[in-house]
């Protein structure tokens, strides 16, 4: 018995997800049927009351549902009912902006910070008093000042995924082998030089760890950010189904979440291994 | 400069800053008259058309504001307006320009909360009335009732659905920044209901509801005040009595399986969905507490009927329609269909059959019917204004003095909507104020301060 521990622990995974979909199965069968209901009223009711169908889906609906889903993602029924396709679509470009524009932020501030320790100690009290806010706490007030709720969503992704990125950066600056940076100044090299060539490659691990976790935050902030605005995204979609409390749609949701945040973080990860350098 | 201020006063400041609303010379004047009544009431119709088309003449000719300035000086103003309308026909020019009322914006956005009381708003959608008269109009599902506000205050949305006292509020400043907000129509009628959890069906008399937990989906809605009042009359007080709590409509069934309330004051298709569901059943219908009570309304800010009378107009005679389309219960089953699917309100099409039909299960096991369960009349009532005020002093919400006749003629838009009515052919009542009952207690809008203190319990003010 010498499979290779990868082989191993597929197996393992397998048998942990279908023992998961077991024990899902068996905890949301029917109960059948209830009460004796007249068939008139029995008509005007949903399965749940009249055939004791539990009020969670099972893993039967759910596998259906998500069939229907994955043949036509990209459907349109107006502003209102769009594929989920086109509603990832909607989030994934509204974290892209948001990021983009952290990323913007982040690193060159991060950089100053970390080079310079005065304007570090100078900005150290907003950063301790900023980083923690919920970056849904700013949504009232961006939806009040900047009065454009695909802005302020935006905005809301901005400011959430800025600090990770910013902390990082400044601390990767720091961080710099000094031995690197004296080699630096003894062959003469100027600021700007010896930031691109000798302070970028060194602090790039951990600047690109900073951004791994950023985009971890803001994907997880979109969807909560989604659901209080609406209109378009999958965080309106788990909303939209929510309305019609179908269950089975808002597992499908969550599902896709899990998946497009898994992909967002992969894409990182590789990154991240491309510009760490042995010592 | 706009349109719609007067060319004809010649002390109008030329290059003046003006206000933010642009109808007053200055921000102090602008303040002031806010204080006072935060806007002005609309002149009527034909005075309004008079006007733009007077002052539209009189800048052909003196474009320069200077030259106009030393004209009116000389004359006078109401001497040059007869002078002009010598040999310029305002009378016709007016009419015309009235009747003819191409919109000025064709494509708008209206947003709606997912519930059987934006049934015009949203219909009128799939079944062409919005095209019908001429608009463009893209429905837009809104996640809550602050959000909708926040969205049509930022003009993201030309118009929405609110509840019926949100607009009040709005043009008040309560909860929100003062801004004239109007009410051209109103949704609907009855249509909601006061649901409870499925244990508490041995609980019928509201006396034994003391320590229970309720929820409402807005603090400035009719709901609110409807259990408010419910209770009150059955001895209880709404604030320390029993707790009231400010729920999205879609969580109330969530909460209501999970126990964490016992009962919900809601619109329709949520207290179906609970029954339907099999988690509660409806005690009473709204109805049964004051028959015909409006609920929600469609709203737009003043700024918007300003700057575009004919869209607005047009948006109005949309929605009058399709009320009156709705009201007709040979049309409900073929409504209920149109606004089932995920783009309009996302429910199974039996609930919404039953709200709108009235033929309905009570989760007790028995099939009910009543035809009024819930009706559309278009008419905004001043009176119901009044009375909502009456009970926005009565729960504090409102401190101090209020003029309800002002605040009520302001945002109740019923001369307009009468006149819009009248040209569609419908007859508006010839009043804008009618007394009516609410749980056997007549209501006279002549008399608000006396109804409000014949209550006895009230928040202390």
């Amino acid at each position: 018995m010498n499979f290779s521990l990868r082989f191993r622990a597929a197996v393992v995974s397998i048998v942990l997800f279908a023992a998961f979909l077991g024990i899902w199965h068996l905890a949301t069968r029917g109960t059948g049927a209830v009460a004796n209901m007249t068939p008139e009223y029995a008509k005007l009711m949903g399965l749940t009351a009249t055939a004791g169908k539990s009020a969670m889906p099972g893993p039967l609906d759910v596998g259906a549902k998500l069939w229907e889903h994955l043949k036509q993602p990209f459907y349109d029924n107006g502003p209102n009912d769009k594929g989920l396709g086109i509603q990832l679509g909607y989030s994934i470009a509204r974290v892209g902006l948001g990021y983009f524009l952290a990323v913007i932020v982040a690193i060159p501030l991060g950089f100053l910070i970390g080079m310079s320790p005065l304007i570090s100690k100078a900005l150290d009290p907003f950063i301790q008093v900023l980083k923690p806010i919920s970056p849904l706490a700013w949504m009232p007030l961006a939806l009040y000042t900047i009065k454009d709720s695909s802005i302020s969503a935006i905005f809301v992704i901005f400011i959430c995924s800025v600090w990770p990125m910013l902390l990082n950066t400044a601390f990767g600056v720091a961080a710099v082998r000094k031995e690197w940076i004296n080699v630096a100044r003894t062959l003469e090299v100027g600021t700007i030089r010896r930031a691109f060539t000798v302070i970028l490659p060194a602090a790039a691990p951990t600047i690109l760890t900073g951004m791994r976790i950023s985009i971890g935050i803001a994907w997880l902030v979109i969807v909560a950010a989604e659901m209080l605005v609406g209109g378009t995204g999958i965080g309106y979609f788990v909303w939209n189904e929510w309305n019609n409390l179908s269950i089975t749609n808002v597992i499908i949701a969550i599902l896709m979440i899990g998946i497009v945040g898994m992909l967002l973080d992969q894409i990182l990860a590789r990154f991240t291994r491309m510009v760490t350098f042995p010592e | 400069m706009s349109t719609f201020d007067n060319p004809f006063d010649p002390n109008r400041r030329l290059h003046a800053g003006g206000c933010s609303c642009g109808q007053h010379v200055s921000e102090a004047e602008h303040d002031h008259a806010a204080s006072a009544l935060r806007c002005e009431p609309a002149p009527s119709e034909d005075k309004r058309y008079e006007g733009v088309v007077a002052s539209a003449v009189m800048r052909a000719m003196f474009p320069r504001d200077a030259a106009r300035r030393a004209f009116l000086k000389s004359v006078g103003a109401s001497t040059a307006l007869a002078a002009i309308s010598q040999f310029f026909p305002l009378q016709t020019a007016t009419e015309v320009f009235a009747q003819a009322g191409t919109p000025e914006k064709k494509d708008l956005k209206v947003g709606f909360i997912p519930i059987t009381c934006a049934t015009p708003i949203i219909m009128a959608a799939p079944l062409g009335f919005y095209s019908k008269h001429g608009l463009n109009v893209e429905v837009v599902k809104t996640a809550g009732w602050a959000v909708i506000r926040d969205k049509t205050i930022n003009k993201e949305y030309d118009a929405s659905h609110m509840l019926a006292p949100m607009p009040i509020a709005i043009t008040l400043g309560l909860g929100a920044n003062a801004i004239p907000f109007t009410v051209p129509a109103i949704e609907n009628i009855n249509g909601q209901g006061i649901t409870l959890a499925m244990k508490h069906k041995d609980k019928r008399d509201p006396k034994d509801w003391k320590g229970m937990k309720f929820a409402i989906p807005f603090d400035y809605s009719m709901h609110n005040y409807l259990l408010r009042y419910y209770l009150a009359e059955h001895g209880l007080d709404p604030d320390t009595d029993v707790q009231l709590r400010s729920v999205p409509p879609p969580e109330m069934v969530a909460n209501l399986r999970a126990d964490n309330i016992d009962g919900f004051l809601a619109p329709d298709n949520i207290c179906q969905r609970a029954i339907y569901d099999g988690v509660g059943f409806m005690h009473i219908l709204s109805k049964e507490i004051w028959d015909g009570h409006p609920c929600c309304s469609f709203a737009a800010s003043r700024e918007f009927i300003t700057n575009s009378p004919n869209s607005f107009a047009a948006l109005t005679r949309a929605i009058v329609d399709a009320t009156a389309y709705a009201s007709k219960a040979e049309n409900r089953k073929q409504i209920a269909e149109a606004i089932a699917p995920a783009n309009y309100i996302n429910a199974p099409v039996t609930v919404l059959e039953q709200v709108l039909t009235g033929t309905y299960a009570d989760g007790l096991g028995g099939v009910k019917t009543d035809a009024k369960r819930v009706d559309f009349d278009p008419f905004p009532w001043q009176s119901f204004a009044v009375w909502m005020l009456t009970q926005m002093k009565r729960w504090g919400q409102i401190k101090g003095e209020v003029d309800y006749k002002a605040v009520a003629e302001q945002v109740y838009l019923a001369t307009d909507t009468g006149k819009v009515m009248k040209e569609m052919g419908l007859t508006p009542p010839a009043t804008s104020y009618k007394s009516f009952a609410v749980m056997g207690k007549t209501f006279d809008p002549a008399k608000p301060d006396d109804y409000l203190a014949s209550f006895k319990i009230r928040k202390a003010s």
